[in-house]
């Protein structure tokens, strides 16, 4: 059982069920279960997801109508919406977030127990949307972690219940008991720790398309994170 | 006073009347859009016409303050910043609109406060958005931008996209959260 393998496992645990078999020599008699700690651990996360509703807009509607006996996201074991974060291990952030309530979305954001995960809802809240303004953040990527993102104006029941699949496939691949996330999102984060330290105008590209935002080019040319945007 | 003749035609009869009688010509200019009577004030004028409005003539609400940034502005000679009022009489159901420009570099008005309580958030509002200052208001500070905000959103010379203060936040990374 060692801590850190559950990558190669390939989730839906627990597994092999039924006949005695015979894995790399050792005799594993009938009714046993052969998996991984983490395995098990992830498997038991991703199903009971506890959302905190971070919801500003009109995106909360359809996160209300989600938690609602029509589309009943209970189905997916992730009922139990906890207005306070610290109940809480998802973020779902629905609904644009002015620049004034971004220290309250981080300080809930480091108010919620490991391990956490955080959906981005919606074009407000992934992009900034139609409010391209002074007031409003231009995508809560670039201030917290996020783990799913979900297009729509607003999006419909379905995508949300499809991001909360995505987001289980996600900790079923990546949860780990010592706290490691997914390689792709290690990288990224070392990436945005490289870049925050640089003075503003001179971050550093790692690789192709994130000059600008990540994967998203602006249309009015590269983007320079944190310096004067008023071209 | 005027008869009621000349009210069934111009609901504002009584009221320019009583202008007329307590200040002589000359203090306001007027103009019409549609049934909107707007007068025109210098700001020296403001407090004592705005209290003769509501003690003499009952306007009793101070229905909306707003301000205007005109910088840029087609064909425009008066101030760069105009402050309307909007008056109502609670009685006859009359609307009067007051307008009064002030202009850089230090735009400053007398408050409004003194003669309607309402007028305490909507003067913060206007000092937020524009920086007009209201001498004489009880709290004047920032309604709704933030306090560390230091610009004034809705003058004509400030980006639409902001000076960079929707970036100015640190960047929670995974590890450290």
């Amino acid at each position: 059982m060692a801590i850190g393998s559950s990558r190669e496992s390939h989730g839906h645990a627990p597994g092999r069920m039924g006949q005695g078999s015979v894995t790399s020599g050792v005799e594993v008699p009938e009714n046993t279960i052969l998996t991984t700690i983490d395995s098990v651990v992830s498997w038991c996360r991703k199903f009971s997801l506890w959302p905190m509703p971070f919801a500003t807009a009109c995106c909360g509607i359809e996160l209300m109508a989600v938690g609602a006996s029509r589309f009943d996201i209970a189905r997916f074991g992730a009922e139990v919406m906890r207005f306070s974060p610290r109940q809480c291990d998802l973020m779902i952030v629905a609904g644009r977030v002015a620049m004034k309530m971004l220290p309250v979305l981080q300080r809930i954001w480091l108010q919620m127990p490991e391990p956490k995960w955080c959906i981005s809802m919606g074009a407000c809240a992934s992009t900034g949307g139609v409010f391209d303004t002074y007031a409003v953040v231009q995508g809560i990527d670039r201030f917290i972690p996020v783990d799913v993102y979900i297009p729509g104006c607003p999006p419909r029941p379905e995508q949300i219940l499809r991001s909360i699949l995505d987001l289980q496939a996600k900790v079923q691949r990546g949860g780990t008991l010592s706290g490691l996330g997914l390689p792709e999102l290690i990288e990224r984060e070392r990436m945005l720790e490289e870049k925050r330290n640089q003075p503003p105008g001179f971050a550093l590209a790692r690789e192709r398309g994130d000059e600008d935002r990540f994967g998203y080019r602006l249309p009015g040319g590269p983007g320079t994170l944190g310096v004067d945007e008023s071209r | 006073m005027s008869t009621a003749t000349n009210q069934a035609t111009d609901p504002h009869a009584a009221t320019l009347a009583t202008l007329a009688r307590v200040f002589g010509d000359g203090v306001f200019g007027m103009s019409h859009f549609r049934d909107n009577l707007r007068l025109f004030l210098p700001p020296s004028r403001l407090i004592e016409v705005l209290t003769v409005l509501r003690d003499e003539c009952r306007f009793a609400l101070l229905a909306e303050l707003g301000a205007t940034d005109y910088l840029g502005y087609p064909g425009w000679t008066r101030a760069r910043f105009e402050v309307h009022y909007v008056l109502l009489n609670l009685d006859t159901a009359e609307r009067l609109v007051i307008k009064t420009g002030v202009d850089d570099p230090k735009p400053e008005l007398p408050s409004a406060v003194p003669l309607w309580l309402g007028a305490d958030w909507m003067e913060r509002e206007v000092f937020d958005m524009y920086g007009i200052t209201f001498t004489g208001h009880p709290d004047l500070r920032r309604i709704l931008m933030p306090d560390e905000f230091t610009a004034f959103p809705l003058r004509k010379d400030y980006p639409l996209r902001g000076r960079g203060e929707r970036h100015n936040f640190p960047r929670l990374t995974r590890e450290e959260s």
